[in-house]
């Protein structure tokens, strides 16, 4: 029985685990206050930004590079999101636009550099994270750009009427068991054992379930979150991108073995440069929920973000060594991260503690991946 | 009776209920050399790490005895406390250390505090001259060949008081001078009372060398004989299990009109004095096999990687095909003309070790199953992967395995899979069956007289001379990156082919 589940599947319901085990510490730990519809509701507030960014990071680190410019491209592209809508007065529309194209600009310019010019990510990145952070304060002389406007509120603040909340995520199940079923039978027709069936719908069963609490939970204070319903539908985007496109089997391609995939006809450079692009886009996604949290644009906003979306993605099975990783893996990553924030803010636990337990969370869960790979 | 030095008696190992070994036993005397011999995954190197300790006592059934006393290692350490060392195909010295410093890594003699440099260096010229290497102890290893740097290995061995030396393919990627010396040492060592276990696929050497030849087979233990009486064909029939009536399945084919022309190709790395493609021109015909035939450096590899777009200095050449001219820039350029390539370096240049056979098969093809979007259509990309898996007989229990779990020789055939799925004019081999059991260098043989049937040229790059005459229609020779002889393959001899590519003039081109 146990020989059929793969690694992978291991390795999810470790990290369920993980954050059952989370949950049932500081649930007894705060009288339940940790499990009320409001913390929950905060709580994937929290994890919205550094899920997106994880998103984008989990495709650079799986393409065997690394992006540390992340936290401040957030902080720019939010300034620059923050200037056109206070400064400038353009319409929440325009703002987006401008926003997800200058993202997808820097990270292109990244992803230029790292595969047609062949400097290591580390370096170009790092040059990034210096002076994307100057540009920043630049523009902004320093002072904190504000108020912006309500309807860019929208983007991070505001919650989905239930009706439509409902509909979607209702919908979202019914795709999922309809997926798994046409999978079942689209395996059984080329002759491709199915043994893991139960697993497969007892995986099903768990996703719809899970997301039928949520909803359940978050109905029952203020709805869904925006930013959640964006960050829900970029994970589907990117998930759809990483297993089923050519684009995505590339990127994995170029992460197990780049000079076998050049030799195989890929166009490694445009690929990686892509992938760069990408992230820039998701970073900019973030951007924008950011700032319109803050409702402001500040000079120190996104610092050190990337590190927590290098985490989210390494907690979620990515390896640095390139090739191995998935999105759903790196949301999981970041949404540990995230409770462990939350949580512990609740016990008031020293903000230097908070640092400490979460540098070991990261240590340990590496070092079990790196044990549990030995073994087999 | 006289007590062996070594005693394996019925070793079972199983990996997750498949059984690698099945009640395998060796014996073996000091001062012999026993040769194993096997297709590749036959369980030779699981028998190996058994022995060496690397799958230590108890998660193995059946005993090993040395000098008389039941081993129970639990590392490698262990049973090189013991006298055993084994010498792997990929070696282990580190290469920015000197000779000296890599024999007595980890014995280092003296004091923490301070190393005794005298007693290390003459024990190293006295283990040097041991193994006949004219260098100096504090030689960088980066600058021996691979063949002297075997011979460090075997050094650093004889350091440890070595009873039984296990060398795993050690002349795989030795010349053959290399290999002389190797084979002398080998049978010196022999005389001077140290047993030793010989992994090769060579069946030359083994004969010459072995006392007794074990034959394994899917892990089974098919029999162990003196090498008195014994013949190369014995072994092979008794590795594959059947008689192969001969070694090179040559079958008549058709040769049809010129396909592609090569002029002045001419290959060289940036700051270097020589160029490595040397103003080479050739021509190639339809359904033709093109050997290409020469030593490690004269320039083989470079010439495919130019009609493969791969060289990575500056390249020029005046390349017709199909009397059209056409400018190779990239890999990607090549496989759209139908031109494809299997790479003479299979790890580093094949295969994506963590993906899937399938996934592998399928990667340069990617294109042909995506939608707009780039979605894969990944039922018609199935039927393609069973249809070539099944074409090619690639032995694997599924198509999404990691294709690092296959043996070379399979990973060989989905290599070649991926190069069929585009559909080309030309393939171009490089060592195709290197590294690889017999029998499945016969299967590529029949594959590759199926292709050119089919119309398909094929340019192979070999260094098994007797590939080269038993399977080319036509061959050539370089050395130092220029064309020195073309031959038919009629009449040809091994003795021709390398006093063209050795000596320094010939006529004939």
């Amino acid at each position: 029985m146990f020989k059929t589940i793969k690694t992978s599947q291991l390795q999810l319901f470790a990290m369920l685990a993980a954050m059952l085990l989370i949950v049932v510490f500081f649930s007894f730990a705060t009288d339940g206050a940790f499990v009320s519809p409001r913390n929950i509701s905060n709580l994937i507030r929290q994890t919205a930004i550094v899920g997106v960014l994880a998103i984008g990071m989990v495709f650079v680190i799986i393409s065997a590079e690394i992006d540390l410019s992340v936290g401040s491209m957030m902080g720019l592209l939010g300034g620059v999101a923050a200037i056109l809508d206070v400064w400038f007065h353009f319409p929440i529309m325009l703002t987006v636009l401008i926003t997800v194209a200058a993202g997808l600009v820097l990270g292109l310019f990244n992803g230029w550099w790292v595969a047609y010019q062949k400097v290591p990510s580390f370096i170009v990145t790092l040059a990034g994270m210096l002076a994307f952070r100057g540009i920043l304060v630049g523009l902004t002389n320093g002072a904190t750009v504000a108020p912006t406007s309500s309807s860019l509120a929208i983007v991070g603040q505001s919650y989905i009427p239930s009706g439509w909340g409902i509909s979607v995520v209702s919908l979202l199940c019914l795709g999922l068991v309809a997926k798994v079923y046409a999978r079942r039978k689209a395996r059984h027709k080329h002759g491709v054992e199915n043994q893991s069936a139960k697993f497969e719908y007892a995986k099903a069963t768990i996703a719809v379930a899970v997301l039928m609490g949520l909803l359940f939970i978050l109905e029952s204070y203020r709805g869904i979150p925006t930013p959640i319903l964006i960050m829900g539908g970029l994970i589907l985007i990117a998930t759809y991108v990483a297993k089923r496109t050519s684009f995505g089997r590339r990127i994995y391609a170029i992460g197990g073995n780049i000079e076998a995939t050049r030799m195989s006809g890929v166009n490694v450079e445009r690929t990686k440069m892509l992938v760069f692009g990408f992230n820039g886009m998701m970073v900019a996604v973030a951007a924008l929920i950011l700032t319109s949290r803050l409702g402001a644009g500040s000079p120190a906003a996104g610092n050190m973000a990337e590190l927590d979306a290098i985490a989210a993605c390494v907690i979620g099975g990515a390896s640095l060594a390139g090739g191995v990783g998935a999105v759903v893996g790196a949301i999981m990553g970041a949404l540990i991260m995230a409770s462990l924030d939350n949580g512990m803010s609740m016990l008031d636990v020293p903000t230097f503690w908070q640092l400490i337990v979460k540098g070991m969370i990261l240590l340990l869960a590496v070092w079990l991946d790196v044990k549990t790979k030995k073994a087999q | 009776m006289k007590q062996p030095l070594l005693d394996m008696r019925g070793i079972i190992k199983s990996f997750s209920g498949v059984r690698a070994l099945n009640g395998v036993s060796i014996q073996l005397e000091p001062g012999e050399v026993l040769s194993i011999c096997g297709e590749n995954g036959s369980g030779k190197s699981t028998l190996m790490k058994v022995l060496s300790g690397v799958w230590p006592f108890g998660s193995y059934e059946g005993e090993i005895y040395f000098e008389g006393d039941l081993v129970k290692a639990s590392s490698i350490r262990d049973t090189e406390a013991l006298g055993i060392v084994i010498i792997h195909q990929e070696l282990a010295l580190v290469k920015e250390m000197t000779v000296l410093e890599n024999i007595f890594l980890g014995n280092e003699l003296g004091s923490f505090a301070r190393l005794n440099d005298e007693e290390m260096h003459r024990r190293t010229s006295e283990l040097l001259a041991r193994v006949k290497l004219d260098i100096l102890p504090d030689t960088p290893i980066r600058e021996l060949g691979v063949g002297q740097q075997q011979l460090v290995e075997i050094a650093k061995a004889l350091n440890k008081n070595v009873k039984l030396l296990i060398l795993d393919e050690p002349t795989s990627s030795l010349t053959t001078t290399e290999i002389e010396i190797l084979l002398n040492i080998v049978s010196e060592l022999k005389q001077q009372g140290i047993a030793c276990i010989y992994i090769s696929h060579k069946l030359e050497e083994v004969l010459a060398l072995s006392n007794w030849v074990t034959v394994i087979r899917d892990g089974d233990h098919i029999d162990t004989r003196s090498v008195e009486n014994l013949t190369q064909n014995d072994i092979i029939s008794m590795m594959v299990g059947r008689e192969l009536d001969e070694l090179f399945p040559r079958e008549d084919h058709d040769i049809g009109d010129l396909v592609l022309k090569v002029n002045h190709a001419t290959a060289k790395q940036a700051g270097a004095a020589r160029a490595q493609v040397d103003d080479v021109s050739f021509e190639l015909r339809q359904g033709e096999i093109l050997g290409i035939a020469g030593l490690i450096g004269s320039g083989r590899t470079e010439l495919m990687q130019c009609l493969y777009g791969s060289y990575d200095g500056h390249y020029e050449a005046d390349i017709e095909l199909h009397g059209k001219p056409l400018m190779i820039r990239s890999q990607r350029t090549a496989l759209e003309a139908g031109i494809a390539m299997v790479p003479e370096d299979r790890k580093r240049h094949g295969i994506v070790p963590i993906m899937s056979v399938g996934r592998n098969i399928t990667l340069s093809v990617l294109k042909q199953y995506s939608s707009w979007f780039g979605t894969v259509n990944e039922d018609k990309e199935s039927q393609d992967i069973d249809h070539y898996i099944a074409q090619l007989k690639v032995k694997t229990a599924s198509p999404d395995l990691s294709i690092k779990n296959l043996s070379g020789g399979n990973q060989q055939k989905a290599i070649i899979a991926k190069c069929l799925l585009t559909h080309p004019k030309i393939l171009i081999l490089d060592e195709p069956t290197r590294g690889i059991d017999v029998g499945a260098k016969y299967e590529i043989y029949k594959l590759m007289f199926a292709l050119v049937k089919q119309g398909v040229s094929i340019i192979m790059v070999s260094s098994e001379l007797s590939e080269v005459i038993g399977i080319s229609d036509r061959v050539l020779v370089m050395h130092e990156g220029r064309l020195k002889g073309q031959f038919d393959h009629q009449g040809l001899t091994q003795e021709m082919i390398m006093n063209c590519a050795i000596k320094e003039d010939t006529a004939n081109v």
